[in-house]
């Protein structure tokens, strides 16, 4: 189903701000007052988006430590995420989870996850409770290539199977688990082809496509919606900065993610189809890219400008204290 | 004596008894590093850095770098270890334990007694702990006192360069399986240490500092926290006898009873939760072994019962301060089993 001119508008809002906060993080992380570790999702973004555009606020994602873009793309509020990035108490978890943590359950984003493999248990679990509780929802599993090998993995896309549960497992092939390649971690060089093995649907797609990828998404949603089953899909995509912020990166050729940035980038990509075909307009674009600008430079401002949580606050949302 | 930090120290150990002993390897996430990438092998070098560059004398075969996959890496080197290999596994942060844990509890540590005694897993598990780095919950546990509560497996925790390098060693030549817990915020923390081999025994505690008035006992980087708040007491006239036990299993509970009963007072400092805690095991063991020696009740300076939290006000909030060590320790001089009693 072909997505309408408001819809493709909505699409590129999100790629954009997902690439521009993406950005300043980056900035702020290396220079500026953004505390602890962070890993930018900068290049992925047709991934989160062509899958999350989908999706509604009832459906459950699953991301991983490389999330901000999967937050975005379901909805989060971004000035709260950039509060909480700066660990401020309005922050999306009053600044007690972080970047490896962002999380709102309200948008159904389960969290960012700092455990490699932690996410697609809690996909599964989601889905399982979307069809215990008779809704048309579905789950979605992020998970890196570097995820892709861990037991847990494996385990969820069988149980999956197994159980008939509405998840679809979304594998982000970037190329590298942390400073590994997956050419060398990924023993058949073939994700999805092992998640095909356990007895789901499959398609691979150009992750920096956004439009394979919503396509295949649309497809794997509407067949877990209508209750048939889990689907995967492997989408392979490009990581513009290191693993970590601060990341030497001396594993990469000097200057790789640059070039990648130069030669496989799904911004570039989706602005030369949707101008080239017609169906969006130069000062359409324009004007979002201007927009975004201005968001992402008020939620740095304010998120420097806002409170700290006070010391009080450490001993709440646990369920006692000692 | 050439001063060296605690990461050149545990490299140093690694490389030594690599060099001297064909069976050890080194397995692990990025270990070396680089492996199917367009630029260098072995930049990486661990989390920290610690085995950068050694895939350049040993080769891929004993510096071995894995998926991530926890509980393949570390069951791996148990049952190569239960086989004639010395490996070090490199576990980047001790969270991860949750990934693996069945490897380690249920298997290694298992081996010798389960196996009648026929078994020897001499495998070394190496990883980071702790919090100040806003890395947040799920990279910044401590979790030794987990292990420590586990039979068959031993748990060392270095507090400065000179013990890293020598209970690495000893943790390599152990014919035990050993979990060896560096804190992430002292790794650059240099000492002086010797060029060559030696190795430290287990169960045998550092006195860092004697003193008459009160027994610190510390784990880890408390260590350096406890050492402060004694150097300030001691502007004040009281005098403390630090105590870093360097292993949590064995425990040196001699050195310690021995200080306690010469102070009569304990405070113990721990970077851990509290509950079920390397701090109470302490407290427990010195109520029942020392309590004849006691002036006044034992007091526990710990984390608190909580997650580890990300914002920097929350994490400095929640890792235990020269500050709250003093104030543990002004507290412990006013009180006295009468005031106990009477209370």
């Amino acid at each position: 189903m072909a997505l309408d001119k408001e819809a493709l508008l909505a699409v590129y809002r999100t790629m954009q701000t997902i690439r521009v906060f993406e950005d300043r993080v980056h900035v702020e992380n290396t220079t500026g007052d953004i505390p602890g570790f962070v890993h930018l999702y900068a290049g992925e973004e047709a991934i989160a988006t062509g899958v999350c555009c989908n999706l509604t606020d009832a459906d459950a994602i699953g991301s991983t430590h490389r999330g901000h873009g999967h937050c975005i793309a379901k909805g989060c509020d971004v000035k709260a995420m950039m509060k909480e990035l700066f660990g401020k108490k309005e922050g999306l978890c009053g600044g007690k989870g972080g970047s490896m943590h962002i999380a709102d359950m309200e948008r159904g984003m389960l969290g960012a996850n700092a455990i490699v493999g932690g996410s697609p248990p809690l996909a599964i679990g989601a889905a399982l409770s979307h069809k215990t509780r008779g809704t048309d929802g579905v789950a979605v599993s992020f998970s890196g290539d570097g995820a892709s090998n861990q037991g847990t993995c494996f385990e969820s896309l069988n149980m999956a199977v197994v159980l008939k549960l509405p998840c679809i497992f979304v594998f982000e092939n970037n190329g590298f688990g942390e400073g590994t390649g997956a050419d060398y971690h990924v023993g058949s060089g073939d994700i999805g082809g092992r998640a095909a093995a356990f007895g789901m649907p499959m398609t691979k797609v150009d992750g920096v496509d956004f439009f394979a990828v919503q396509e295949a998404a649309a497809e794997a949603i509407g067949r877990a919606r209508r209750g048939e089953g889990p689907s995967a899909i492997e989408a392979d995509v490009v990581r513009f900065y290191g693993h970590y912020e601060g990341d030497p990166q001396g594993y990469r050729k000097k200057g790789e993610g640059d070039e990648m940035r130069a030669t496989r980038d799904c911004l570039k990509n989706f602005r030369d189809k949707t101008l080239g075909d017609g169906t969006l307009t130069a000062t359409e674009l324009d004007a979002i890219d201007a927009e975004i600008a201005q968001l992402i430079d008020e939620a740095v401002v304010e998120a420097r400008a806002a409170e700290f949580p006070s010391v009080n606050d450490l001993l709440t949302d646990v369920y006692i204290s000692y | 004596m050439p001063k060296k930090s605690i990461r050149i120290a545990l490299q140093e150990a690694v490389v030594l008894e690599m060099r001297r002993d064909p069976n050890v390897i080194v397995i692990g996430e990025d270990v070396a590093g680089g492996a199917g990438c367009s630029g260098d092998r072995g930049t990486y070098g661990g989390a920290m850095g610690v085995t950068k560059g050694l895939i350049e004398e040993f080769g891929d075969e004993r510096v071995i770098d894995t998926p991530i996959t926890e509980s393949a890496l570390v069951g791996m080197a148990a049952g190569a270890a239960a086989t004639g290999l010395r490996p070090i596994a490199e576990l980047m942060f001790v969270d991860f334990m949750g990934v693996c844990f069945d490897q380690v509890l249920n298997q290694a540590a298992k081996f010798r007694y389960m196996f009648g005694g026929k078994a020897t897993t001499p495998l070394v598990v190496r990883t980071m702990m702790g919090a100040g780095f806003r890395a947040a919950a799920q990279h910044s546990q401590m979790l030794y006192n987990l292990f420590t509560a586990v039979p068959g497996v031993k748990c060392v925790i270095p507090s400065n360069a000179y013990d890293a390098k020598g209970l690495l060693i000893q943790a390599i030549r152990d014919d035990d399986v050993v979990i060896f817990f560096n804190h992430k915020a002292i790794y650059d923390f240099e000492d002086e240490v010797p060029d060559e081999a030696y190795t430290i025994p287990f169960g045998e505690a550092n006195i860092v500092r004697e003193g008459e008035d009160v027994t610190i006992v510390a784990f880890s980087r408390m260590v350096h926290t406890a050492n402060d708040a004694a150097k300030s007491l001691e502007k004040d006239g009281i005098s403390v006898e630090l105590i870093d036990p360097r292993t949590s299993s064995p425990l040196d509970e001699e050195s310690i009873i021995e200080s306690v009963e010469n102070t009569g007072r304990l405070v113990i400092v721990d970077e851990g939760t509290p509950r079920c805690g390397l701090a109470g095991d302490v407290a427990g063991m010195v109520a029942e072994k020392a309590f004849h020696a006691l002036k006044a009740p034992i007091i526990q300076v710990t984390a608190p019962h909580t997650p580890v939290p990300f914002s920097p006000v929350l994490e400095d909030a929640y890792i235990p301060s020269a500050a709250k060590v003093e104030e543990a320790v002004r507290k412990v001089m006013t009180m006295s089993r009468d005031a106990v009693s009477a209370s």
